[in-house]
């Protein structure tokens, strides 16, 4: 082997930054995507909250709006926009994202960080991301609500039909029922707090359970943000046939 | 035949300090950083420390920071960087000199778990263990864990909050749960995690399960599932009632 005359020299710190081998993307995107991404829709989500009626026009219901519960001049949807809120705020892949993203904890692997006073998830607030399996349970709720107003939007008055609208309301349930049944918690509960899965007939069948959670949980990131993005397409497009500016192309039998 | 050269800069020094070296490294195909770090200490730098073993990804000496991100040297290709590579050692734990450091608090941690205990029933029965194949699949996935400490080098808590005195860090949360979810373990450890281990400063960004060589999903598979288990103890309001109807307490954090 030929071999090159032997130098050895000090060198000045090296400042060409941490290069993760595992992406090509520069390490400030992934937070930067994560504070533009979620700011827009916490805006969004606080302006159909607060301010905006309810979203609703034959056969089309927002998700913002289900259950429509409506009691006094309280807007319908803070009865409802709590429960998938926390349930997202407390999620297991969305704590990665904010912990990077909004406070640098870390904001990308083997970087350096801010140093002020870390406690995690053992003090207030972020300790209370330990009930997130209390939000599952009433997310789980609002979904059965979902499923019902996604077959309602195939019924035009009686007469069974398609629309733009139908078409996005199924696709937005199948998108969160995918990402809310793929949570960890749920894969938990399911069957990942047993120890032996064989011991007995209920065991064997949490297994299967677990083994059908587990192939959602995999890709649990991508139905989080898949699903964040259809439940806003879903609510402007139905706000924007409220508002007249768009017709809704359809179908009816 | 040398293809061409390669800066490589390593960190020389010790606890005291120290700098950068640059060494002219001639490169051939399919060369790893290990290769080139110890063709640098056999040519030019013979007092180089450095702690290599097996050259083949399965005994884990060889971890460190390589262009600032944590790697085995052994299988990291020099392909992967250009021209030009530097190589320190582990930040999150104490230089002893130039690449190698003390790693000897993790085997410190590794003594406070309590180690795998079976029943008193499957201690005293003369009969071989039956167990099946998907109660050990969950299992064996930790026990892939080759005790490079990538993880606990790249754990925000250890390395940027100096936590060791709070959390146990990843690579003993895959330890803790290749134990708890063994079918014939019976100890509960619950209140080791709560108290001791610290599993609550996880905040679980997933470095860990990034930089593992192992591919161990150490974040989705042990650290949440740990999390959910410690919820089911001292969180969960509805399984303590149930507890307290049937007589149990809450286990005490240790």
């Amino acid at each position: 082997m030929a071999i090159s005359e032997p130098v050895a020299r000090p060198v000045a710190a090296d400042r060409t930054g941490v290069k993760n081998p595992y992406s090509v993307l520069p390490n400030w995107l992934y937070p930067a995507f994560v504070v533009v991404a979620l700011s827009l829709f916490g805006a969004y989500a606080l302006w159909v909250v607060f301010f905006q009626p309810l979203g609703y026009v034959m056969p089309y219901l927002s998700p913002f709006d289900s259950p429509p519960i409506t009691l006094g001049r309280i807007p319908p949807a803070i009865w409802v926009a709590w429960a998938p809120l926390v349930f997202r705020l407390s999620c297991y892949y969305y704590r990665k994202a904010y912990f990077r993203s909004f406070f640098g904890h870390p904001r990308s692997c083997a970087v350096p960080e801010p140093k002020r006073r870390y406690r995690g998830e053992t003090a207030f607030p972020w300790v209370f991301n330990n009930f997130h399996r209390f939000a599952f349970y009433a997310t789980v709720v609002q979904v059965g609500f979902l499923w019902f107003d996604a077959v309602i939007a195939f019924d035009f008055g009686g007469r069974f039909g398609v629309g733009f609208g139908s078409v996005l309301m199924l696709a937005n349930v199948l998108l969160l029922s995918g990402y809310t049944f793929g949570c960890h918690a749920f894969r938990h509960l399911a069957g990942g707090d047993l120890d032996c899965f064989s011991c007995s007939l209920a065991a064997r069948a949490r297994h299967r359970l677990w083994r059908g959670v587990t192939i959602l949980n995999i890709k649990h990131d991508r139905w989080a943000w898949a699903s964040l993005f259809t439940v806003a397409a879903t609510d402007i497009y139905i706000r924007l046939l409220l508002a007249g500016v768009l017709h809704d192309p359809r179908w009816v039998s | 035949m040398a293809d061409s050269d390669l800066d490589l800069r390593i960190w020389r020094g010790d606890a005291k300090g120290g700098e950068l070296v640059s060494y002219r490294v001639p490169v051939t195909e399919g060369m790893v950083v290990l290769d080139a770090v110890l063709w640098a200490q056999a040519n030019m730098a013979s007092d180089m420390a450095v702690r290599w073993n097996c050259k083949a990804a399965k005994c884990g000496s060889c971890s460190a920071e390589i262009q600032g991100f944590p790697r085995l040297m052994c299988k990291t290709p020099i392909a992967d960087y250009g021209d030009h590579v530097t190589v320190r050692p582990m930040r999150a734990f104490p230089l002893i000199k130039d690449l190698v450091t003390d790693v000897s608090w993790n085997y410190e941690v590794n003594k406070q778990i309590p180690p795998f205990t079976p029943s008193e029933k499957d201690m005293n029965t003369s009969e071989p263990w039956r167990m099946q194949q998907k109660d050990v699949d969950r299992v064996m996935e930790f026990r892939k864990c080759i005790e490079c400490f990538l993880c606990q080098d790249v754990c925000h808590v250890l390395r940027n909050h100096d936590g060791k005195s709070n959390f146990y860090g990843p690579r003993f949360m895959v330890r803790i749960a290749a134990l708890e979810m063994h079918p014939k373990d019976s100890l509960d450890r619950r209140p080791l995690l709560k108290g001791n281990a610290g599993l609550g400063y996880c905040n679980v960004t997933k470095c860990c399960t990034e930089v593992c060589p192992e591919h161990i999903k150490i974040t989705d598979n042990a650290i949440i599932p740990l999390k959910e288990r410690m919820d089911d103890a001292y969180f969960d309001p509805v399984r303590a009632l149930i507890r307290r109807i049937g007589g149990g307490r809450k286990p005490k954090a240790v």
